[in-house]
């Protein structure tokens, strides 16, 4: 109700002049907004045009937003080591990589996120996490949650139930950090478990942790509750009035660039080729009519693309010829599924008809594609 | 190096050519400090070591996660040069000066330490060394200019110093060409367009295709009462044009397309085309579209075509056959695995429907829907790629009447389906009526099929078409 209302006198009088320029200044020293979208790529390519756009010098800003199922990997991270990529496609689960480094987190609508954007100077945490365990005090005098020296927030000395991460830029930097109100634990420690054997790399690697949902410890409390309380606490430190203005991702006038920024985010050169170089040293056991072979497979991976591969084959298990010709196809090209399997199925239209070579061949394949 | 430095020392009137610079380095040092009266016998570039600034929150060491350039770019003030991480915090690091980098302290995944070089930048010794200072010295720009800029519709990218030097010469930035990258607005741009406006004369730029647009517009041609007079002839001047070319290497599908059809080169085709009245189909389309839709079903044109197409092959076997590397043997596939052409956003990908003779229409659809969410999902399996006989590609949805397919090898025929048309026709009492028309192109191996075996395939497969009672006499 509070924030219909608002809303309308918000906009309404700005009709006439520069929606953009009443929107983003108010009185005061802080302005809080949050998205009317749950879309994971919609929300980040906010952060970024406000990251990029807004002068926090005068007034900082505090971001709330929930997501629709995704799992959001760090700016460092390798999305392979990190979560069960099948798994992600099969339950169209969308994969994000943001900005900020730090680990892996899994989104859903049980979820809360708060992004604080100030200046570079005047970035700061820890302070940032003390005024949401304010604000959980506040509503919950009796919950036992504090801030670890990993900037995590804690339940009950031992659950997590928030984790953090940040960005900084030239003049302006944001911290932003999750919090697990109802969010599903089963499909979230399910999806951010890795089959992945014979991965090495140097990529940011994730600290799994016990979680727990506050809807757990007290079933009354919900996701827009704990917004509301923590945008109170926000509006008593910075001195403003608690109102909490939307903002819709898709509003190009108000954020001009946003769609850019937001198709940017779902690009595979950026999800997916901005991984640090890695190699994987792996063995695939092929089952072939009554053998069961052991193929050991290595291969360097760099910006997502295989640039070396080896795959030790029995001898003239495949024609010579064609066994380069595999190679040379995939070297160079996408670690990914849906080109891997388009290049060799395409090899395959190009070797003699025989059936015994099509099966082996379709078996060396399907072993390899389901490393991707 | 030298390049860089003379476009900056030099004044408006002499040096915009850069070739000179390729010859004797010292010669042309020393003839610059005769001319410009330097006192300082500075060197051709001053190597500043840019060291890596405070990140806040006590912390003193970082890893280099990325750098953004290599030795040997050159930068501008505010260019991202690398990203650092330290404890869940990820920063860009921009730099402050103007310079070509020339050597990089880390590699990648190395501890940087705040307070010590990260890169040295060769600056311009005209322009001195910025004293040591946080790198965050200049005030952000206000959100005003940000907004007006937005409105425009376009950021124009200039540093601070090229914004300093348009606003003291009373030059708005929205009027000068960028050629800077991403279009940004370098000083020699501003000075270019000073060049233009004063009438200076200025040797011709090697570079001939970046030429700043005439801003005085020539006479326009008089009226053509004036005829008798002399007509001023309007001088064009060619538009500034900025775009490079991009090369890439193939990979991926453009890569699989590439070895296809190279493949399909060595295949003789002929071609066969025909036009479809597809009346009679369409509307029993409308009429069982529902049926489908309740037992959850899309159901398109296609799978009619498919198995239609799987009847014909059935009368005309060596349509679904394959010949081998040294054209000696014809092998007859028994299963009619028809493929069939999908456009996707990574390209061109071609899944077939297996075993369409035992199929009735229905079991084609589900098929086609299964593969036509798995393909623009991008998760097509190999055994849906592998196996195909015989392709059909429905151009039409997207647009086009004729067409000239290729072959997919190890296949011997294609057909491509034009878009439906409603057209007028002639029934059989004379009278013109309304009728929807679908064209067909074929090609076909002409090693092994002949025109006239093309042509009595697709005569029956139209029949089935344009009469789709006759098909179920000969379903299987």
């Amino acid at each position: 109700m509070v924030l219909q209302s608002l809303k309308n006198c918000l906009w309404l009088p700005c009709v006439l002049r520069t929606p953009k320029a009443c929107f983003w200044s108010t009185a005061g020293g802080g302005l809080i907004i949050q998205s009317v979208s749950n879309d994971i790529y919609q929300n980040l390519a906010v952060e970024d045009w406000i990251h990029d756009h807004m002068d926090l010098e005068k007034q900082q800003i505090l971001f709330l937003w929930r997501n629709s199922p995704a799992v959001v990997i760090g700016r460092h991270q390798n999305p392979w080591q990190e979560c069960n990529l099948k798994l992600l496609r099969q339950k169209n689960i969308k994969l994000a990589r943001r900005r900020s480094g730090g680990g892996t987190v899994y989104h859903d609508l049980g979820n809360i996120n708060l992004t604080f954007f100030t200046t570079r100077k005047k970035y700061e945490r820890m302070e940032n996490l003390k005024l949401v365990v304010k604000a959980l005090k506040a509503l919950r005098p009796q919950l036992d949650v504090h801030v670890n020296d990993r900037y995590d927030i804690l339940l009950d000395r031992q659950y997590k139930i928030s984790g953090t991460a940040a960005k900084l830029g030239r003049t302006s930097a944001y911290h932003h950090c999750t919090l697990l109100c109802n969010a599903d634990k089963f499909v979230l420690s399910s999806v951010l478990k890795s089959p992945f054997k014979g991965l090495k790399s140097n990529a940011t690697p994730s600290m799994p942790a016990l979680v727990k949902n506050l809807f757990e410890e007290d079933p009354s409390l919900t996701s827009e509750m704990l917004l509301d309380a923590i945008a109170k606490e926000y509006a008593v430190q910075h001195q403003i009035d608690h109102h909490i203005t939307l903002i819709n991702p898709a509003d190009e006038t108000l954020l001009p660039g946003i769609s850019d920024r937001t198709k940017e985010l779902q690009t595979w050169e950026w999800v997916y080729g901005k991984t640090p170089k890695f190699s994987i040293s792996t063995c695939l056991n092929m089952v072939y009519k009554d053998s069961v072979l052991d193929v050991k497979v290595n291969m360097d991976v760099k910006h997502g693309r295989i640039e070396v591969c080896n795959i030790d084959l029995p001898e003239q298990w495949l024609p010579p010829g064609l066994y380069n010709e595999l190679v040379k196809s995939i070297t160079g090209s996408k670690f990914c599924p849906n080109e891997t399997t388009t290049l060799l199925t395409t090899l395959l239209r190009l070797c003699p008809q025989d059936d015994e070579l099509h099966s082996r061949w379709s078996l060396l394949c399907d072993n390899m594609i389901r490393l991707m | 190096v030298c390049i860089h430095r003379v476009r900056s020392c030099s004044s408006i009137r002499f040096i915009k050519s850069k070739y000179v610079c390729v010859f004797d380095k010292s010669a042309l040092k020393f003839s610059h400090q005769q001319r410009l009266f330097r006192t300082s016998a500075v060197s051709c570039g001053q190597i500043v070591q840019f060291k890596l600034s405070d990140i806040g929150e006590g912390i003193t060491e970082v890893t280099v996660k990325e750098w953004y350039i290599k030795e040997g770019d050159s930068v501008s003030q505010f260019d991202s040069i690398c990203e650092v991480q330290s404890d869940k915090a990820s920063v860009t690091i921009t730099s402050r000066y103007d310079g070509i980098i020339r050597k990089l302290h880390y590699s990648i995944d190395d501890i940087a330490f705040v307070g010590k070089p990260l890169v040295d930048i060769e600056i311009d010794a005209s322009k001195g060394v910025a004293s040591e200072e946080d790198v965050v010295e200049t005030p952000p720009m206000s959100h005003e200019e940000h907004t007006h800029q937005e409105i425009k519709g376009h950021k124009t990218l200039a540093t601070p110093a090229v914004r300093r030097l348009a606003m003291e010469n009373n030059i708005k930035l929205s009027e000068v060409v960028g050629t800077g990258k991403d279009n940004r607005i370098l000083k020699e741009d501003i000075l270019n367009y000073l060049a233009k406006q004063t009438g200076a004369i200025l040797p011709p730029s090697p570079k001939a295709e970046i030429v700043p647009p005439q801003r005085r517009a020539e006479a326009v041609p008089a009226a053509p009462k004036d005829k008798a007079r002399k007509i001023p002839v309007p001088v064009s001047r060619p538009i500034a044009f900025a775009g490079k070319d991009k090369t890439e290497p193939v990979t991926g599908f453009q890569k699989a397309m590439v070895k296809t059809m190279s493949a399909a080169l060595k295949i003789p085709h002929f071609g066969y085309s025909d036009e479809i009245d597809l009346t009679q189909l369409v509307q029993l389309r409308e009429e069982l579209k529902p049926l489908a839709e309740m037992r959850g079903v899309k159901l398109s044109f296609m799978p009619f075509f498919i198995k239609a197409a799987s009847l014909g092959l059935l009368q005309y076997p060596i349509l679904n056959a394959s010949l081998d590397e040294n054209c000696q043997n014809v092998t007859y596939k028994a299963s009619h695995n028809i493929g069939v052409a999908m456009d996707t956003e990574q390209g061109l990908i071609v899944p077939n429907v297996k075993n369409v003779q035992v199929c009735s229409v229905f079991d084609i659809a589900v098929e086609l829907n299964r593969l036509q969410s798995l393909g623009s999902a991008g998760q097509l399996g190999t055994s849906d790629l592998t196996g195909g006989t015989f392709t059909l590609s429905n151009i039409g949805t997207i647009g086009g009447t004729y067409a000239k397919p290729v072959i997919l090898p190890p296949e011997v025929a294609i057909g491509a389906l034009g878009k439906i048309q409603v057209l007028p026709r002639f029934n059989s009492k004379g009278e013109v009526f309304k009728a929807q028309i679908m064209n067909v192109s074929w090609s076909a191996d002409h090693r092994i099929i002949d025109g006239a075996t093309m042509a009595r395939f697709s005569n029956l497969w139209k029949s089935y078409l344009e009469n789709p009672a006759s098909m179920l006499l000969d379903l299987k």
